[in-house]
């Protein structure tokens, strides 16, 4: 599955300035492997020490937080955009 | 002149210069204001404070910026009213309420918003936009237009009349989001890297913006004779108030303001259908997973909060507790709060007097302690709350006849037990 990822400013230091990447994988977590693979450093940043996701890191998936659906396990669709966002916001 | 040295990760630590961060490059979390208190503590005294303007910005030593003409509509040293006759029917000693209901555009929000546009016109932004609920729109719609700066609010399209109508009135641009607040909040969280140039308040802005929620803590121990209170009750949307709390008191104790070394109890309110905090309170667990929010009180509808960890911490440090009312609840403190202090509050008031009610009934909240109940909105924003429930008593001709008829059936119906209070169905004497 070919996927778009959009990344927040905080990170696009990584991507060399790109606010949106595409990458193949099959499930959330596959697919952020490959952004790391294609990028390094984005795992570090996203992943605790224990490979789940930091409890300031919000991961959607057309528009729904993957913690609703199947985490890091979520299956995706081609054509799907995941976006990263810091989740310390609003209120 | 300001005492601020500069941003720290609450999470990790990392150190960041005072510029408009949120969020810590490195691991995501939350950046928090630092300040000089050395500094602060040898500047700042009670004559300092108390010869200030009647507003947040006498407290200028703790905030984190200084300016000699502060965005400001007057937000800030409300009322703090005795509450004797709600003290009597709870069963409670001494209870203040802390009227928030009295700021300019009616809520607690002006506080934040004067601080955060403060900050935001210092570092250049022209447009100041925001992530609401309601209240935070219509501050900072207001406080915008007052400073001569464009603003662009983003608010779930299911919003109360009346919080939409009066965001529009001042001008700014207003779009409706088909969601609820936390696809909002997600959707200018995704902005606020496509549209550097803007300030949204409770985002980018956002390390600046909490900082204004103090105040409520320097207004109640300076109202109170510079005594901290022994419990207060915080509602909790994103938590943000809560913990801003917490600092406050703290921050007070640290530059010698009080007397005595505070040591006050912070209990949570949240309405059921959007609960996750008294969820985890409840659990004992650190965990705080996000809900799908489905609730009257709209101002505390987010589902996913951003400092429900740390609203969490302080209130297990503090011996606090954290409780959850339903939509009736709400409502019947709301009417409570009305007719025993003659304060009409907004839905998320009802579920903070709700809650007070649930944890002195508990024992949670002590008659020995003197307590301070925070109510951040006014009534008058979300009175479709109360639509089908309020309404007047009698409906007559403009005849002397007709009102006696009336009143005496209502002194009857009453006196049979039936409510006090406004009743629709005893519609009486109605002309044909």
């Amino acid at each position: 599955m070919r996927i778009s990822i959009r990344v927040p400013t905080q990170l696009r230091t990584l991507t060399g300035g790109a606010g949106e990447v595409a990458v193949d994988g099959s499930t959330v977590g596959e697919a952020l492997k490959a952004l790391d693979a294609a990028h390094p450093g984005f795992a570090g940043r996203l992943f605790d020490d224990n490979g789940q996701l930091r409890r300031f890191v919000n991961v959607f998936l057309a528009d729904e937080d993957v913690r609703f659906l199947d985490g890091l396990n979520t299956p995706v669709t081609d054509g799907q955009t995941l976006s990263i966002v810091p989740a310390v916001a609003g209120g | 002149m300001d005492f601020v040295t500069g941003l720290r990760c609450r999470e990790c630590g990392r150190a960041y210069p005072a510029e408009a961060l949120h969020v810590c490059d490195y691991c995501f979390g939350p950046l928090e204001v630092t300040y000089d208190y050395e500094r602060i503590g040898a500047t700042v005294t009670r004559e300092r404070i108390a010869s200030g303007p009647r507003t947040i910005w006498r407290y200028c030593d703790l905030l984190p910026v200084a300016d000699a003409n502060p965005v400001d509509l007057g937000a800030g040293f409300t009322p703090l009213v005795r509450a004797d006759r709600l003290a009597a029917e709870l069963g409670l000693g001494e209870l203040w309420i802390k009227d928030d209901t009295a700021n300019p555009t009616g809520s607690f929000k002006d506080r934040v918003v004067s601080v955060a546009l403060t900050k935001a016109r210092q570092l250049g932004f022209k447009v100041a936009a925001c992530a609401s609920t309601g209240n935070l729109a219509n501050s900072v719609a207001a406080h915008a237009a007052r400073a001569g700066m464009e603003s662009v609010v983003l608010i779930p399209s299911d919003l109360e009349t009346a919080k939409i109508t009066m965001t529009t009135v001042y001008g700014g641009r207003v779009i409706a989001v088909e969601g609820n607040y936390d696809d909002v909040n997600r959707l200018c969280a995704e902005l606020t890297s496509e549209r550097p140039s803007w300030a949204f308040v409770n985002v980018n802005v956002r390390t600046y913006y909490a900082e204004g929620s103090k105040t409520l803590a320097f207004e109640v121990a300076e109202q109170l004779g510079w005594q901290a209170p022994d419990h207060v009750v915080v509602p909790v949307g994103s938590g943000s108030q809560l913990t801003k709390v917490a600092k406050g008191f703290d921050e007070l104790g640290r530059v010698g303001l009080l007397d005595e070394a505070p040591s006050v109890r912070i209990s949570g309110a949240q309405a059921e259908g959007c609960s996750p905090v008294a969820t985890a309170f409840a659990e004992g667990t650190d965990a705080i997973r996000p809900v799908k929010p489905s609730t009257i009180a709209k101002s505390l509808a987010i589902g996913n909060p951003a400092d429900g960890w740390y609203a969490l911490d302080v209130i297990r440090k503090s011996g606090g507790s954290c409780a959850s009312v339903t939509d009736d609840e709400i409502l019947e403190g709301i009417r409570l709060l009305a007719r025993t202090e003659g304060i009409f509050a907004e839905t998320a008031g009802g579920v903070t007097i709700a809650t007070l009610a649930k944890l002195a009934a508990q024992g949670v909240v002590r008659s020995d302690e003197r307590v301070v109940a925070m109510v951040t909105g006014h009534g008058l924003k979300t009175v479709e709350a109360l639509s089908g429930t309020a309404g007047p008593c009698a409906t007559i001709t403009p005849t002397l006849d007709a009102f006696d008829e009336a009143f005496a059936r209502l002194e009857e119906y009453d006196s049979k037990g039936g409510p006090t209070t406004a009743n629709p169905s005893v519609q009486v004497a109605r002309s044909n």
